[in-house]
């Protein structure tokens, strides 16, 4: 039986003008991912990496080629209807955490469900189900910065997670964190993957997380210089 | 969502409580600077009104016809009677009667032989009187300069240059030469209890106060007076309520057939004063125009800064899949309701400052004690109705167009670009 791919990429370039002329951060890319993969983007900086999952996101639209993401093309969404894609298929994870320092940890992790329209009682059981997944049920009343480095982004992961997307994008997760802390981070990660189905998306040059992946990208110079499968 | 973005709202004071204050401050200054403008302009066409003008002025149709003559002999007769119909019929104003005339005064020696001789331009007014209000809206009392108040009947005031000029000290007598309203020559003896600066030429070169009955005696005014003034109970000239007191008054006792019949003038219709209280009114404009501009700069900056503040938690949102426009409306949503805040605070205290100033005054005469003249010496704010809104043009409009324009930056930005500023 054939797997659908849950992205596809074809021949897809990026360009940013520079003075007067262009830089092209991305050239023509191909690469497909099915659903559950635990992949990253891995290179140096300036490589592409973190344009590449923009343009997964939605972010950004490419230059030239398709990015297909759960069905929809990048190139050819509205604004609206981007928004739409993060809003219920998309989670992201951000390098410093970006939590809402005045809410609290319950709070933070609720606020992608308001913009689901979801009732009081679903967002509760939601968040409190991903507060769980993270072991942070103990700390839903404190706010960001009464947190760890590491609790944090335990946060992050429970906001990116509690709507239940189907695909997360994570750009540089555990550049902020030691070692002990990363690790934390990734076996959670590792084990939402696992039971949820959840595919998980990484730009990444830390050495900690590159030991996690299935899936190893290479870019180089804005093209993909290697695309392994990493058995474990 | 509603909820969460208040909830942020009230925990966040770089949000809330910041901006309120900035804006509250901004608008009472604006408040409090359009009060004080309006009242010290005021106070200039006011000194004019006490002096001379009142607010309304009546006078028979031929008296104002040659007011600048004083012709006693065209005054007004019966003038208990018709100030006692208008304490009636407008209560809301206060009158007064008044004599203006002219004469000589001649100041004899100890032999009583003329030694100095000097044309005066005389004002009869209530002196005397236990509760005359006259004394404290000319502040005569204040503007003493050598000798007393007069106590007594008989007892005038003559302004300092003039005095000297006669070679006159308080306590020595003076004669009054001028003519009686009905055209024969009036002589009458003063006794001069002090003198006065009154801080304009045309008083100092000669003047004379000296109490009405003493005046009606001296030029055969029985129940006769040459003006009535009508000052507002509030204390400010109001040039609506004034052109309508003008014409009700006119249209009940003015005949335009009796020369003798009484006419009512607004302060505006009296010489240059019309072009002064324009003058006043288009300074207190464009004094409060600018002073409103500064401000509304001042607050759309601050709308500006603190939507530019936010733009990593935009990027968040963005991220997170809300959408521009949703963000977008929110932010205005939150510069209104502090705005309106802002405006509200900041209206309410600068009223309650200008209250204070308009009703004790900002007392300025430790500053004029070597300067005693008969000007104002206490200067006021004075709350309009234009007191109550304006402070909501720099507090709410301003504010709210500061964050329209930083949240413009939303929907130019590249949503990439906004999400890699999420980053730094």
């Amino acid at each position: 039986m054939e797997t659908q791919n849950q992205i596809s990429i074809n021949k897809l370039s990026k360009h940013f003008p520079v003075g007067g002329g262009k830089f092209t951060a991305l050239k023509e890319i191909n690469l497909n991912f099915v659903e559950g993969e635990f992949s990253g983007l891995v290179g140096p900086s300036g490589s592409g990496k973190t344009t590449l999952l923009n343009i997964i996101g939605s972010l950004d639209s490419p230059s030239e080629g398709e990015a297909i993401v759960l069905g929809r093309a990048i190139s050819k969404l509205s604004t609206k209807a981007s928004a739409k894609l993060r809003k219920e298929e998309l989670g992201f994870i951000f390098q410093s955490y970006n939590l809402l320092p005045v809410y609290t940890v319950y709070e933070n992790v609720e606020f992608p469900l308001l913009l689901l329209n979801m009732s009081a009682t679903e967002r509760k059981n939601a968040v409190m189900e991903a507060l769980d997944w993270v072991g942070l049920i103990p700390k839903i009343k404190s706010k960001p910065p009464q947190l760890s480095g590491g609790e944090s982004q335990r946060v992050a992961i429970a906001r990116a997670m509690v709507k239940k997307p189907k695909l997360v994008l994570a750009d540089e997760p555990t550049a902020n964190l030691d070692a002990e802390n990363s690790f934390h981070i990734l076996e959670t990660m590792l084990k939402l993957n696992k039971d949820l189905k959840t595919s998980f998306l990484f730009a990444t040059h830390d050495e900690k997380v590159i030991k996690y992946l299935k899936r190893k990208i290479s870019l180089a110079d804005g093209m993909v210089a290697k695309d392994e499968y990493i058995s474990k | 969502m509603i909820r969460f973005i208040i909830k942020g709202l009230l925990r966040d004071s770089h949000r809330s409580i910041l901006p309120i204050i900035v804006v509250s401050l901004g608008v009472m200054l604006t408040v409090l600077m359009n009060a004080w403008i309006t009242g010290v302009m005021g106070d200039s066409i006011e000194f004019s009104a006490k002096f001379s003008s009142g607010h309304v002025k009546i006078m028979t149709r031929s008296y104002a016809e040659n007011t600048a003559q004083n012709p006693i002999d065209l005054s007004l007769s019966n003038a208990s009677e018709l100030e006692a119909s208008l304490n009636t019929e407008y209560p809301d104003l206060t009158w007064v009667e008044r004599i203006t005339f002219g004469g000589l005064i001649d100041s004899p020696d100890e032999n009583g032989e003329t030694k100095a001789q000097g044309p005066a331009l005389g004002m009869g007014i209530d002196l005397l009187s236990e509760n005359s209000e006259e004394i404290d809206r000319l502040n005569i009392r204040n503007s003493l300069k050598r000798g007393n108040f007069p106590q007594n009947p008989g007892e005038v005031l003559i302004s300092e240059q003039f005095s000297q000029k006669l070679g006159v000290n308080p306590g020595d007598e003076i004669t009054l030469i001028s003519s009686t309203m009905y055209g024969s020559m009036a002589i009458a003896n003063f006794k001069v209890s002090g003198t006065v600066a009154f801080g304009f030429a045309a008083m100092d070169r000669g003047a004379v106060i000296a109490d009405i009955e003493d005046i009606r005696l001296a030029l055969d005014m029985y129940d006769a007076t040459g003006e009535i003034l009508g000052f507002f109970n509030e204390g400010y000239f109001d040039r609506e309520l004034a052109d309508a007191l003008v014409m009700d008054f006119n249209e009940k006792y003015s005949d335009p057939n009796d020369e003798f019949s009484p006419q009512m003038v607004s302060l505006t219709d009296q010489g240059s004063l019309s072009m002064m209280v324009s003058y006043a009114e288009n300074m207190t404009g464009i004094i409060a125009f600018i002073f409103i501009l500064v401000m509304s700069i001042v607050l759309w900056n601050a709308g500006l800064l603190s939507g530019l503040r936010r733009y990593g938690e935009v990027g968040l949102r963005l991220a997170i899949g809300e959408e521009k426009g949703h963000i977008y409306r929110s932010l205005i949503s939150e510069s209104v309701v502090i705005g309106i805040i802002g405006s509200t605070t900041g209206t309410m205290l600068g009223l309650f400052f200008a209250y204070i100033l308009q009703t004790k005054g900002l007392d300025i005469s430790g500053m004029m004690d070597d300067a005693k003249i008969m000007m104002p010496t206490i200067m006021r704010a004075r709350i309009t109705t234009e007191t109550y809104y304006l402070g909501f043009i720099p507090g709410l409009f301003s504010t709210v167009l500061g964050t329209m324009l930083s949240g413009i930056g939303i929907y130019k930005r590249q949503t990439a670009q906004l999400f890699k500023e999420l980053e730094t």
